[in-house]
């Protein structure tokens, strides 16, 4: 079909290719199905069986927590598997010795690094579109709005992006695909889980001077600590269900909900890494081939040793 | 077609070449031969623009690889020492994706694929999985691959490693055929016997230095490589080994089942001197000539050999 070759560039239509030819991909589409299937129906078996309350109903609001629950196992498995799929592209490409004989054909490099990320998203996206059926349990008891739902997996797709542009770019830095899947998971740990507690451990801080201060002295209603928390991944997720949560990050002392947060966190989500997202992208595209940095002498060149799969020396 | 002028490269301290000159002229055929570690594959990978060079200037068609990597990639097909393929894409997916990255329309890769196939011997081959072809096979598939966009130089480390002698055969065969068709090849190989019947200049590379480069005839002369002399004896062949040991003009002496192999210095007259002499000692011999020196006779006396600084 025209379209598709007008498209469809050559490492893309390779990369489709070998990811769905091997039986790793149904495999790994079927786990990942069936865990959050399996997460979906125990939390409607607590719900119904082993519910305080005992009153073995199924409402809106228990749809609606189980909505959360279902968004919060779908964001750690994301978590999980982005790197996995991510952080071997070219290093995995290096390992196999096919590398080099890439990097000399006419294909750019940034054509080379965003085809192989954008096939790696896709089959990530095909994953999570497939969880979709788990999610219609869902509406089957209301609580949760369309609009959300499609916000949810927006900001799935945003969290997709960051990880595998992470992982593509270890994946170009270090030799070794282990080494760069090692790296990609510290980093994400960070990213979902030490900012998490960087957020608890300065907001007590904070909130431990603010209400040491005299109670007639009149201290900031709003802290710098939400900023932190805008950087979770599980902070951001929140503030799209609950747009008050942001007020609440910030919020230090006098409660006084009336007044907007200085950002919401998805929104500071976005921002701060779609600048690592175009940062990691860029030193990937830069990275994959060696580039000669013009000196100001004419005819010179800078060196940069850049390990590119050609075995060295002789 | 290839130019290089005083090119360096430095991992550290370390000095993987130092200050190499080298002109290749449009349809050689140009035998790299050095040891392990030499520099061979440092200066294939930055003529393939896969490395920067420290220092210096190497050209291919006019276009200097760090400058205009891309018009030299247009101009170049690559086979590395080491290779690695798509074991999941058929013969021919393999051949057009490489292709469709050379920005070859599908229509003329139609009808370059079966040619290519035919030209490596693979035509049957087409529909296979590259993880079901040999070694030899997937040898000559990356040949193809590396001829898909009509390159006007085929840089190749070490082609035939690996192989068994008659998918070594094979390949040299096809080699000759891309001599034929006016391909500039720049070869790398261990097995200098093989390099020996198609190349037209070699160039010795040693610890990252040219020690010595042009036709294999006229490196012979200058360096006067010593003769080898053949001798066959009906029997007590181990007795004239050791006596021939100690003759004056004799360097060098073998014993094998093949016979005696004497590095000779003399002239034609001591030549004839110790024919006479062996006879003399009773030894009935059945052949006595001097064996064609080879590239790895040229070789070996180039080479110092020894560990790399």
């Amino acid at each position: 079909m025209n379209w598709s070759r007008k498209w469809i560039n050559p490492v893309l239509d390779k990369e489709f290719r070998l990811r769905m030819r091997t039986p790793r991909s149904a495999i790994s589409l079927l786990a990942y199905v069936l865990v959050l299937g399996m997460i979906a129906l125990g939390y409607i078996y607590v719900s119904l069986y082993l519910g305080r309350q005992g009153n073995h109903a199924f409402n809106s609001g228990a749809g609606r927590m189980m909505f959360y629950v279902l968004s919060f196992a779908q964001l750690v498995l994301i978590a999980f598997m982005a790197p996995a799929l991510t952080a071997g592209v070219i290093s995995g490409e290096r390992e196999k010795q096919t590398l080099s004989m890439l990097l000399t054909t006419q294909q750019s490099s940034s054509t080379i690094i965003l085809s192989k990320l954008f096939s790696s998203l896709s089959f990530m996206t095909l994953i999570v579109v497939a969880t979709m059926p788990i999610y219609s349990i869902v509406f089957l008891y209301g609580g949760i709005s369309l609009k959300q739902m499609i916000y949810i997996f927006l900001f799935y797709l945003f969290v997709m992006l960051l990880l595998g542009s992470l992982g593509v770019m270890f994946s170009t830095l270090f030799k070794r695909t282990m080494i760069s899947v090692i790296v990609t998971y510290g980093v994400g740990l960070c990213i979902f889980l030490m900012t998490g507690l960087l957020y608890l451990f300065v907001m007590s801080i904070v909130q431990r001077n603010y209400f040491s201060m005299p109670t007639t002295a009149t201290g900031p209603t709003y802290s710098f600590v939400g900023y932190i928390l805008g950087l979770n991944p599980a902070g951001a997720l929140i503030s799209l269900f609950e747009p008050g949560f942001s007020k609440g990050a910030f919020l230090v002392r006098n409660g006084n909900l009336n007044s907007d947060a200085p950002i919401q966190l998805w929104q500071e989500f976005l921002l701060v890494y779609s600048v690592v997202i175009i940062g990691s992208l860029w030193i990937s595209i830069r990275k994959i081939r060696p580039v000669a940095k013009r000196k100001l002498r004419k005819g010179t060149y800078d060196a940069p040793s850049v390990e590119t799969g050609a075995s060295d020396p002789s | 077609m290839i130019d290089i002028q005083h090119l360096s490269k430095r991992y550290g301290n370390f000095a993987a070449l130092k200050d190499i000159n080298l002109h290749i002229p449009e349809g050689t055929v140009f035998g790299f031969v050095g040891p392990n570690g030499a520099g061979k594959s440092t200066t294939m990978a930055i003529l393939a623009t896969l490395m920067l060079p420290t220092s210096g200037v190497a050209r291919v068609d006019g276009f200097d690889v760090t400058r205009h990597p891309k018009e030299v990639r247009k101009r170049i097909g690559y086979m590395p020492d080491f290779f690695g393929v798509y074991d999941q894409l058929k013969t021919t997916e393999y051949l057009h994706f490489y292709g469709a990255s050379y920005n070859i329309p599908r229509t003329e890769r139609e009808k370059l694929i079966p040619q290519l196939l035919e030209l490596v011997n693979l035509s049957d081959k087409r529909d296979v999985y590259v993880d079901g072809l040999s070694r030899g096979m997937k040898q000559r598939l990356c040949l193809a691959r590396c001829l898909i966009h009509d390159p006007k130089v085929l840089i190749l480390d070490e082609p035939a490693s690996g192989l068994d002698p008659r998918a070594r055969i094979e390949m040299r065969e096809i080699l000759k055929e891309l001599k034929q068709m006016g391909k500039t090849i720049i070869i790398s190989s261990h097995i200098l016997p093989e390099l020996a019947e198609m190349v037209d200049e070699i160039g010795v590379i040693e610890h990252g230095e040219m020690v010595a480069q042009g036709r294999v005839a006229d490196i012979q002369a200058r360096l006067r490589v010593k003769k080898v002399l053949h001798v066959r004896v009906m029997e007590r062949q181990e007795e004239l080994a050791a006596r021939l040991q100690d003759e004056a003009m004799v360097s060098a002496v073998l014993s094998d089942n093949t016979g005696v192999h004497v590095h000779f210095g003399g002239g034609d007259l001591e030549q004839v001197q110790l024919l006479q002499k062996i006879i003399s000692w009773g030894f009935a011999v059945i052949s006595f000539h001097e064996a064609q020196t080879n590239l790895e006779d040229v070789f070996l006396e180039i080479t110092k050999g020894g560990p790399a600084e």
